[in-house]
């Protein structure tokens, strides 16, 4: 709460207390203790992580200070957020102001991306329950 | 979970509670901390906690799998149709001001709207990924 964000706050709680542990256990329970020998050299995959973590390490070299008050993004549409949501908006959470309105179609690609996900999930692990009642046919 | 008395009856109860507060954050986002994200993963939290006392066939019967794989896609759609209508108002898409009688009551109306889209959406899968993963 020392960051005053209440909203994100609220949504880690309900993800990390109501859902995570339930995944985490579900989880557990479909996959074995050991992972599988791969015949695969993973050389390629791990010098694309390095390579790609090295990048992002030199990014944060510009990064600005943290809660720097000077940092861009509180000086760009920040206080025109703050200053005129209760106007042009007229609601009084500006948090909800930004994620739907001014920014709803961010909001509309991150619906579709749990959507997208779900979808995903479905299609890798949500079909075996056709093989099971073949099964209990048999 | 057939022997948990106490688990049994506090969850009959709770799950009640549970499901009103999810509401209360859904359409409470605008004054409040909260919104469709929060409301459906609160919802679907609710939902599976029901799930997993009673278990998975007993929610089945009152949510099935194909009403569950519908209000999933049918949240994404409430909330692009949202867009859509606004362009046939004659303004952007996604720009609720055309929708209502003044632009603050347009941009009230369209964030509850795809705010009910969000809503359904993450209930609706988060209670998938439950499906799916008890389905194993």
């Amino acid at each position: 709460m020392t960051l005053d964000a209440v909203d994100v706050a609220f949504t880690e709680a309900a993800v990390g207390a109501g859902i995570a542990t339930i995944l985490m256990l579900a989880t557990l329970a479909i996959t074995s203790a050991r992972q599988k020998p791969s015949e695969k050299r993973a050389l390629a995959p791990m010098l694309a992580a390095v390579a790609t973590g090295l990048v992002l390490a030199y990014g944060l070299a510009d990064l600005p200070p943290f809660a720097d008050p000077e940092a861009p993004a509180h000086r760009h549409v920040a206080p025109r957020y703050l200053n005129e949501s209760a106007k042009e908006i007229g609601i009084p959470n500006v948090v909800t102001s930004v994620l739907a309105s001014y920014r709803g179609y961010d909001t509309l690609g991150e619906v579709t991306v749990i959507f997208t996900a779900g979808v995903g999930v479905l299609v890798l692990i949500g079909r075996t329950r056709h093989r099971r009642r073949e099964n209990d046919d048999e | 979970m057939r022997h948990h008395i106490i688990v049994r009856v506090s969850t009959r109860i709770l799950v009640a509670f549970i499901l009103l507060f999810a509401l209360y954050v859904q359409f409470h986002g605008d004054f409040g901390p909260g919104g469709g994200f929060q409301a459906g993963v609160i919802f679907g939290a609710g939902c599976i906690l029901y799930g997993l006392v009673f278990g998975v066939d007993a929610l089945r019967v009152v949510i099935p799998d194909a009403i569950v794989r519908s209000i999933a896609a049918l949240g994404v759609l409430l909330f692009a149709g949202v867009g859509v209508v606004a362009i046939l108002a004659g303004g952007n898409f996604l720009d609720y001001s055309v929708l209502g009688q003044t632009p603050t009551a347009g941009q009230h109306l369209g964030i509850i709207l795809i705010e009910l889209g969000v809503g359904m959406t993450v209930a609706s899968v988060v209670i998938l990924l439950y499906y799916a993963f008890t389905n194993r």
